[in-house]
């Protein structure tokens, strides 16, 4: 090494420039040399720290795989959809423990190419720590973990250092419809079978998802542009994830283009979509979008790629100088149909191909679909195959959780009933409400006197405006009373926050008829904190929101809410009065 | 992974030199190697990543994204530009880019314009750019320009692969400086425009897009421009070279104050040709060819080559080239360049007060 470093010196004429510039370097080394020591310690420490969270995914035929990592101790995973896609409902995955662990799949993101595993038999697995992607800088450490080339035999990840090379990254679809958007880029190489390995910063904080490169034609291996999904959409995607569905990124019923002066307005905007409903039209200036100034076409797609559809996002327009902010719901990209497996990936790529190929994939053929493989005896009831499900098993799971969570409203379960519960407006209005089996009727006050039939005509928006208070009414009746029963769809959504801006709820959606109803539970409490019925789709809903819950004669009943359609307040209803009378095949 | 590039490197250097010099080429690469290893990576990650987050806040706005014809098969449209006066002038590279009547210009903060070329040096493959703006943030030639030696950690800032739209930053990649050489462009290995002094950077910094774009230092001192993409045709390895901004600095500026002539009269011309030969390949080293006019002195003559054999020395200076006049380094590389295998060369050396002569013939095998 001492040879190395006096070379310079030797016969350089004429360039002195290279002298100080070593000495400079000399100096410099031998005056950091306890923080060098300091900060690499450091640095491996992290690495010792994290690396028993980054797993080693094989498919369990034996053939290709990629990377992952543990986000909590239960066993979840975060890949890529592109590594799960061609491994099987049942794959193996090692971890720096030296062991194999068996996995299931849990839910799929094809569009966003992720993919929720859940590695079995410990409830003690290493995690890693979230990190907040929306605070990582240009310029800072990457490190980017996994199993490259699949080289991790003994399952000890591969780390590969880097910088942030940019933030807010749009990568276009790529042949198929997997999108990469507001995503991190790296010059930390990622290669073949780092895909669904995680992007950490300094701290050990993972802050993306590895899963796709540019490549071009040089071959499939790193030329210092890699890409990683930020954890962040991750995130707002991960309950999604654990219904078990093939989860769906969202539109917002509008095109966009960039403008002369480098603004973002809009080209098209469908009548049907919530954004026209709120006022949004043709050649408005998208100003502000989920809580990010909007400066680009890019930006505004960067926004759009986070969300799951169904979520309501903040938007903000300007018409003739004037500034507007509507709360806007995001509506489902694609059919079921052409998100199932195997549909995004149309053309299997070996590495022998010179193609530029964007995504790194997974030595030596991810792509190629693999034979299935009998799943597990010890664990084969933790699949369920569903059409529009990765794995109905999980969507079931949490249909149960969320109806236990309904159990203290046990005292209204009961198969023919009258209800009739009655109090006050805030404004001083009394109200009463009657639900029987041939219909609904509201009184409000002297004169507001409301009724919808239930003799197997469409229910209609009555009171006028509410988006069909009365048919919300009766979809609490059949879910309080009847449970799961009383719909012929029901599905585990995922979380978003209530309302757009609130805490996160679980969102449980029943069908019965034409009315769909999404019903919010608190994530905190597991209570039932409000729900959206609408009588049909691309209408406003009816929005309940549920503010207390109180004894009634030992029945419990909510007894405050407010009711709210398109953005206009019905009223908040205080109710102080409940009967509930069972119906002996006798008219009322 | 990590085998597999430091290979490649490896070749990828001694690409650049001739056989004999390549016990120094690796004596380069440990050095490389080894400082990259002690100051690269090792400075305190704190400290280190504070530091090159805020030269990327300083560098960036001073990159531009450069957008004009191509587009073809294997030929994008897209390039990087670097800001050298706070009125608009762009310094990039000489490509097909600019072969339209106009091109885009999109600053860091998405404003676009319409950029006009001003004045092109193509033997350095330079081109410089004029937007009609006012107050932009850019690079002091005077002030901020800087050299470095191997073993330095840069960073590179450009429009690779039109990742970057709109207001969006440029990419920033890290790299540390494995040589500083020469780039000696040969018909059939590479097919470089440019052929003069580099740095050498270890990591991939020359991709679809980023030519044009800038190399500094960790603290953002500017260091170079990076060339285009250069592939190894005998190896198939790329190599990622910068252009120092010494060499590009004068130019610059004759362009921007009006004053530039190009350095030969056919430009164009030899803009496209490409040299066969180098001095190298008869077993010399000149001096460093730093100016316009550097004078063809022998800085080496390779030990058992056919330089040492016709008697030629250290600090011979070439005056002529088969009875033509030799007034620089360049047009030195330029008479040899043009050579067929097995042509013979009469070289008349200046040594103290005598004219000596030596016949020397161009090598079938290289």
């Amino acid at each position: 090494m001492r040879h190395d470093v006096l070379f310079p010196f030797m016969g350089k004429r004429g360039q002195p420039g290279w002298l100080v510039a070593f000495l400079c370097l000399v100096s410099s080394v031998s005056a950091a040399d306890s923080s060098v020591l300091e900060a690499e310690t450091a640095r491996a420490d992290m690495i010792t720290r994290v690396a028993p969270s980054v797993v080693a995914i094989f498919a369990s035929s034996g053939d290709g795989g990629g990377s992952g990592v543990l986000i909590s101790p239960d066993g979840y995973a975060v890949s890529n959809f592109h590594v799960t896609n061609g491994s099987g409902n049942f794959m193996k995955c090692g971890l720096n423990d030296g062991r194999l662990y068996d996995a299931v799949i849990v839910g799929i993101d094809p569009t966003g190419d992720v993919a929720l595993i859940k590695l079995l038999g410990r409830d003690d697995f290493p995690s890693a720590t979230i990190g907040n992607s929306d605070l990582v800088r240009v310029g800072e450490w990457a490190f980017a973990m996994g199993n490259p080339f699949l080289l991790a035999t003994d399952f000890q990840p591969t780390v590969t250092a880097g910088i942030v090379s940019g933030v807010h990254r749009y990568q276009y679809p790529a042949g198929t419809f997997l999108e990469y958007a507001d995503c991190i880029q790296t010059d930390a190489s990622i290669n073949p079978g780092n895909s669904g390995g995680p992007l950490f910063n300094a701290r050990g904080e993972l802050i993306g998802i590895n899963g796709r490169g540019s490549f071009e034609k040089r071959g499939r291996v790193n030329i210092g542009a890699g890409y990683a999904i930020s954890i962040n959409q991750v995130m707002h995607f991960l309950d999604h994830l654990k219904s078990g569905r093939i989860v769906d990124h969202a539109t917002l019923g509008a095109t966009v283009r960039t403008s002369l002066d480098h603004g973002v307005v809009v080209d098209e905007i469908l009548e049907f979509s919530s954004a026209y409903r709120r006022g949004l039209r043709e050649d408005d200036e998208i100003v502000m979008f989920g809580g990010r100034p909007i400066g680009s076409a890019n930006q505004f797609k960067n926004v759009l790629g986070i969300y799951p559809d169904g979520w309501k996002v903040p938007l903000t327009y300007r018409r003739d100088g004037t500034k507007t902010d509507i709360m806007v719901e995001l509506r489902r990209l694609h059919q079921v149909t052409e998100m199932l497996p195997n549909q995004g990936q149309k053309k299997p790529k070996g590495p022998q191909q010179p193609m530029p190929e964007r995504k790194p994939g997974d030595a030596p053929d991810p792509h190629a679909a693999q034979e299935p493989v009998a799943a597990p005896e010890e664990w084969k009831h933790l699949f369920e195959a569903r059409e529009g499900f990765a794995n109905y098993y999980f969507n079931r799971l949490a249909q149960d959780r969320l109806f236990k969570s309904l159990e203290e409203y046990a005292g209204l379960k009961s198969n023919e009933t009258r209800w009739k519960f009655a109090g006050t407006l805030a404004d001083g209005q009394e109200f009463v409400a009657t639900l029987a089996p041939q219909g609904l009727g509201l009184k409000i006050g002297k004169s507001g006197i409301y009724f919808q039939p239930l003799d197997g005509s469409d229910p209609v928006d009555e009171p006028a405006g509410t988006g069909g208070f009365l048919t919300a009414l009766e979809q609490l009746k059949l879910l309080l009373s009847r449970g799961a029963e009383a719909f012929s769809v029901v599905t585990y959504i995922g979380s978003e926050p209530l309302d757009g801006v609130g805490p996160k709820v679980d969102v449980l959606q029943t069908d019965v008829g034409l009315v769909q109803a999404r019903w919010y539970f608190s994530q905190t409490s597991s209570r039932l904190v409000g729900f959206d019925s609408s009588l049909a789709r691309d209408v406003d809903a009816c929005e309940v929101r549920i503010h207390s819950v109180d004894d009634f004669q030992g029945k419990r009943f909510p007894s405050a809410f407010t009711v709210r359609s398109g953005e206009r307040e019905f009223g908040s209803f205080r109710v102080n009065a409940l009967e509930i009378q069972p119906l002996a095949g006798k008219m009322q | 992974m990590k085998m597999t590039s430091s290979i490649q490197h490896d070749m990828t250097i001694h690409d650049l030199h001739q056989r004999p010099r390549s016990r120094k080429t690796s004596a380069w690469v440990l050095v490389c190697f080894g400082l990259m290893l002690a100051c690269g990576l090792a400075l305190p990650l704190a400290v280190q990543a504070q530091s090159v987050v805020e030269t990327v806040e300083q560098v960036s706005p001073k990159v531009v994204k450069i957008f004009g014809a191509g587009g073809r098969k294997n030929l994008y449209a897209y390039g990087s530009g670097i800001l050298v006066s706070p009125e608009g002038h762009i310094a990039t590279v000489w490509s097909h880019i600019l072969d339209g009547e106009s091109v885009t210009v999109v600053l860091d903060d998405g404003r676009r314009f319409n950029g006009r070329i001003l004045g092109a040096e193509p033997q350095l493959d330079l081109a410089v750019l004029k937007i009609d703006a006012e107050d932009l943030p850019y690079f002091d030639l005077d002030a901020s320009t800087s050299d470095a030696g191997p073993g330095t950690t840069v960073l590179a800032f450009s429009n690779v692969f039109k990742v970057a739209t709109g207001d969006e930053p440029v990419s920033v990649i890290h790299g540390v400086i494995a040589a500083k050489t020469r780039l000696a462009a040969k018909r059939g290995v590479f097919e470089a425009p440019y052929s003069g002094p580099v740095y050498v950077v270890d990591s991939v910094t020359n991709n679809s897009g980023a030519a044009g774009g800038v190399l500094t230092t960790r603290d953002g001192r500017l260091l170079g421009m990076l060339g285009k993409e250069l592939k190894n045709n005998v190896t198939h390895t790329w190599l990622n070279y910068v252009v120092p901004m010494s060499e590009l600095k004068s130019p610059i500026q004759q362009i921007v104050t009006g004053n530039f002539k190009p350095r030969s009269s056919d430009s164009a011309e030899s803009a496209v040709t490409v040299r066969r030969y180098d001095p190298r390949d008869f077993g010399l080293v000149l001096i460093p060819n730093v100016v316009a006019r550097t004078p063809a002195y022998i800085d080496r003559v390779v030990p058992g080559t056919q330089a040492a054999q016709a008697g030629l020395k250290v600090d011979d200076l070439v005056v002529f080239v088969d009875d033509r006049l030799v007034p620089s380094c360049a047009s030195l590389l330029d008479e040899l360049g043009q050579l067929e295998p097995g042509d013979p060369v009469t070289l008349v050396v200046r040594r103290g007060d005598k004219l000596e002569t030596v016949q020397l013939t161009a090598p079938r095998n290289r």
